[in-house]
This record gives C-alpha cells, structure tokens and sequence, in this order.
C-alpha cells in the first residue's frame, strides 16, 4: 500500500532579495515496509522535506503540492488540528544531532515517558500509570540496546555519548510504533562502529513491525547499502529517482553519475591515491539558482536547451529529470 | 636519541605519553591516560592515517605534534632534530594544522588577505611586496582568484573555505599537513574536489599527510600508513592495505569490519 505519495512538493520562502524557491516541484513515494533513501548536498532541501511531511516547518515556508497524501489523504487540505493529529500517530522522526535535539534541562527518564502515547497505557489504573510509563521506557531502552537502564534513565543528554543520545531518540521515535520513521543525517555524528549498530537497528525495525523508513544522508555509500530505493536531490531539485541497485549501476542524470564516481568505494579499478571524478564548481546559493536545470552550470553536457527546467521522465521504475540523460550506459 | 632516523624521514614519534590530570572533589585529581607509548614514522610525500573512535586520543596526536600540548614523556624528531614544544617559532612553519570546521576557525572580521598576512608576518620576514606576491601564488595554486583575498570568509561557500584554510596552512611552504577530521564536513562533491587538490599537492611538492579521521574508506584511498588507536593505545600500525587486510587486535577487526554497513 502507499503510504506516502507526494506530487510537486514546493516549498517557497520570502526573502528580501524576493522569493526563494528552496524545493521545486519534487516527487516522493514510499509504499509499506519500504526503506527510502534521500540523498543530497547540504542545501538541497532534503531536511525541508522532511519538516515539511512532519509538518513543523516555519509558518514563513509556503508549502504547495499538486498531492500531499498520507494513506490516500491529502495532509496539506486537513485543519491543523487534524494534520497534527495524524502524524502524530503514524510519523516519527530521528531529528540531526541528537544531543542537542533533547531538552537539555531534565533527565532522560522524562522525556522518555513523555513521548509514550496515552493510547498505549489505557487500561492501567491512574495510579498505576506512572509506574507503566516508566517501565514502558525501561522497555524500550533494551529494545534499542541500551542494557544500563537505570543510569541512563537518571542521566541528562549532556552526560551520555553521541551514540547513546541518537539510540534514546530511536527510543523515543518508535515508542508510538510509527508508520513512517524518518532518519535525518543519523550518522554524522557517530563513529563507524556505531553507524553499524545503528543501521542494524533500524533494519530490524523495518523487518519486524514492517516500519518504512525514509533515511536522509548526504554520504551515498552509506545510504546504498541500506535501502532499496532512491532518491538524489540537487539544490531542491530531484534529479533520480528509482530502486537503489539499478540507480546505482545505471546512473541516467549525470549528477548522480558524478556522485557515484567520486566515491571511491564504487570504483574497484580506481588506483590508490589515484585522482576522484569531480564536478567543478560548487554548489550555488539559493539567492542565487541558475534558471532551468540547476545543476546547468556545472554539468559537463549540459547544452543549450538546459536553461528549460527539465520534466520528470519515466523509464520502466526509473524516474530522471534531465535533457540528455545518459543512456548508452543503460544500454550497455 | 638512540637510533639515529634515515635522511627519508620527516618525522620520527617514539614512546609519546601523555595524560591529564582532572579534578575530582576538590583534593583528589583523576589521571586520565590520553596516550601512552605511541610510536610511528612519516616519510615526506606519504600519508598516515590515524583512525579511532572519539576519546581514542586522536586529537591529543595531533595536538602534540603541532606543539598545542606538551608530552609527559617520548619525543617528536623532525628530520632529525629533537622538536621542543617551547620553541614552536622553529617548527611551527613546517607542521601545519587544519581543524574541522573551516568557517568556524577563520576570522570573520578579517578579509582573507588579512589572516594570510598575519600568518607571514609572524612567521616569516618577508616585506610587504613579498607577501603579496607570496599571497598571490598561494591562492592560485589552490584554485581560488587574487579577488579573493579581499573577500571575508562568510562570503564563500563551504568548499572555498575549506580551500582558504589549506592556503592559510600551506602559505608557509610546510613539510607536513595535519587534517584533524578536515574533510568529514564537507558534501561528496566538495570532498572529493578537495582530495583530489590534496593527492595533487602531494604528487607535485612531497608533503606529507597526517590524516586523522573516521572515515575508513577515504583512509584506503588516500593513506599510506595507518595507525588504529584505542584508548590511547596504537592497536594497529601499518601500511594501510595490510592493517585493512589483517588488522591484529579485535578492536580493529569491528572498526575495520563495521565498514561494511
């Protein structure tokens, strides 16, 4: 079944120097029990969207979509009270930075029982109900293996590690058993070995309660190896879109080309220390986006008719935006 | 010194400890061993990577060796010549330091020629026109135009900056590069620019690398050595393909493996 389904999302922004298109008409779907992934450079909108599916972007943003819908409704035509009402049951999310996400000025053990929905708790007794929360949040410690309970439950974010605090947010995100868990950059800030366990984690999430996850990133590699499909932004633009394994052996934009090959994991013929494919350039501004493609500047074929912004194209499940994709490696 | 370093050898660390003391009450201190024993070799034009998880005493090293910090006991030679932490002016242009996050150790007061500038009259006795010239040539050789010199470090984008921060450690014409965790911040496309202007210094004038970092896949590509740390102690140390091949110690074995995830 669909869970999400979004057609020409636009999030727009007024500034001084007029009005910023920060994501432009981009396209997102996750079915049930599907792990997505949403890679980009930092500014190309990736957290925008996922703020704007959970609904707690700033009222400054204009949100715009031909669909917005979650289970077959339209989010975006609900009251508010209505809209908040119903991520708050099905969507979680495991926001950057973990540590400095949490409230700083009470212990763990609270917030914890505090993000237990009441739903889960009816049929205690009143005065039963404290003592059910809180073993409630010794439950889900364990389950995202944190065997110290106690001291953990008694610590305040800043005393506990990077890791710890990312597996309490985990705690905290799944303590409604969501439909859609949402990871924004959850590995930045962790060491390798964490980074398995985590990913561990969440696949087990995935394959026990059937829970979609949409797992942003800007690092490819990492993000390939734990989704099944994928989607590649580019300054608020999708360029990609498709399952992971065909995504990655034939690359259609050549953006998403360019990001395969300077990872050097993907390319086993690639000496040592020998030199990475990059673009040149960097990427522009938002006060400053070239009209039609957006990534034009800095595309080695990009040709004239790239100043039109290209439309979402389909080849069998694998959906491109781009003039002149690449499609003699797909023949290949 | 009991053995005396080969020609080749640009840096020489042998038995660096270090600790540091913190107070618990108000009597009683804690030790806590950052490093001890640490031992390696750094050969010009190559590169050593130190990987390790926070608390490892990676940044101690790297500390140490740019000066920061003064051992309890080991000692830095560089070529040759025993390295004392008081007498910094004297190595201080040869081992340079970049710290994580660019936009946040530039100056944003200062317009870019400015920081550079300081960096050569305190180092340096070159005349004014001389460091020009010499301001000149650095920017060019990390790609960026003379403008930019007048610009202020919160009108470049993130890769630019990192390049600023190369150009204000490479200005004084170094022997070696330490990169405490320099390219984790920045995006895929950026990063791999930036390697590919680091594989190039290195190719063109031998400098050496000292790359301290958490990415295990960029070690492979680009270091020669590496050394795995744990808890202040040096688990692994080796040429990178042979650490990652067989690594010794079951700490290495996760770290090396987690790569797989």
């Amino acid at each position: 079944m669909q869970l999400l389904d979004i057609r020409n999302l636009t999030l727009e922004l007024e500034t001084p120097d007029g009005l910023v298109r920060a994501v432009d008409r981009v396209n997102l779907s996750l079915r049930e029990g599907e792990i997505r992934g949403l890679v980009g450079e930092s500014g190309s909108g990736k957290s925008l969207i996922a703020k704007a599916i959970m609904g707690v972007l700033h009222q400054r943003w204009k949100i715009s979509a031909d669909r917005f819908h979650w289970c077959g409704q339209d989010l975006l035509r609900l009251s508010y009270d209505e809209q908040r009402r119903i991520i708050s049951r099905d969507i979680a999310m495991i926001y950057q930075e973990p540590s400095r996400s949490m409230d700083p000025t009470s212990p763990i053990g609270e917030q914890l029982a505090e993000a237990i929905p009441d739903h889960q708790l009816e049929g205690v007794s009143w005065w039963q109900r404290g003592y059910a929360r809180n073993k409630r949040a010794i439950a889900l410690l364990h389950k995202v293996g944190i065997r110290d309970h106690a001291s953990v439950l008694h610590s305040y974010p800043y005393q506990l590690s990077e890791g710890v605090c990312q597996k309490i947010m985990i705690a905290m995100a799944i303590a409604k058993s969501p439909k859609l868990l949402i990871a924004d950059e959850p590995t930045t800030a962790l060491e390798s070995t964490t980074q398995a366990n985590l990913f561990r984690l969440l696949a087990s999430f995935n394959q026990l309660k059937g829970t979609s996850i949409l797992l942003i990133s800007h690092e490819l590699e990492t993000v390939a190896r734990n989704t099944d499909t994928l989607s590649v932004l580019y300054c608020g633009q999708l360029v990609e879109a498709g399952d992971t394994a065909t995504l990655l052996k034939h690359p259609l934009h050549p953006y998403t080309h360019a990001l395969i090959k300077s990872v050097p994991e993907f390319q086993p013929e690639l000496g040592f220390k020998q030199q990475l494919y990059a673009l040149h350039g960097s990427i522009p501004t938002l006060q400053h986006l070239p009209i039609g493609c957006r990534l034009g500047p800095r595309c080695p074929n990009a040709r004239k008719e790239c100043v039109k912004t290209p439309v979402l194209e389909r080849l069998q499940n694998h959906y491109y935006s781009c003039h002149f994709p690449m499609l003699e490696h797909a023949n290949e | 010194m009991s053995e005396m370093p080969t020609s080749s050898d640009l840096i020489k660390v042998s038995h660096l400890s270090k600790s540091y003391q913190k107070a618990q009450g108000l009597f009683r201190h804690k030790t806590i061993q950052a490093l001890s024993d640490i031992s390696f070799t750094l050969k010009a034009g190559e590169t050593l990577a130190v990987v390790g998880e926070t608390g490892s005493g990676k940044s101690t090293l790297a500390k140490l060796l740019v000066g920061i910090e003064q051992p309890d006991s080991g000692e830095i030679a560089l070529a040759g010549k025993v390295v004392n932490c008081r007498d910094f002016h004297k190595t201080n242009h040869q081992i340079r330091y970049i710290f994580q996050d660019a936009a946040r150790s530039l100056n944003p007061n200062q317009k870019i020629s400015d920081i550079l500038h300081d960096v050569l009259r305190y180092s340096t006795v070159l005349s004014e026109e001389q460091r020009e010239q010499k301001i000149a040539d650095t920017l060019k050789l990390l790609g960026l135009l003379n403008e930019h010199g007048n610009y202020y470090p919160h009108m470049f984008s993130g890769g630019q900056l990192q390049r600023v921060a190369l150009a204000r450690a490479l200005i004084l014409d170094p022997k070696i590069l330490i990169l405490d965790e320099a390219l984790t911040a920045l995006d895929p496309s950026l990063r791999a620019q930036i390697v590919n202007l680091l594989l190039e210094l290195q190719q063109n004038t031998g400098l050496a690398y000292l790359l301290v970092t958490n990415q295990l896949r960029l070690v492979r590509h680009i270091a020669d050595q590496t050394l795995v740390l744990h808890q202040g102690l040096s688990l692994d140390y080796g040429p990178t393909n042979e650490v990652f091949a067989n690594p010794q110690h079951d700490y290495s074995r996760k770290l090396i493996n987690s790569l797989q995830y």
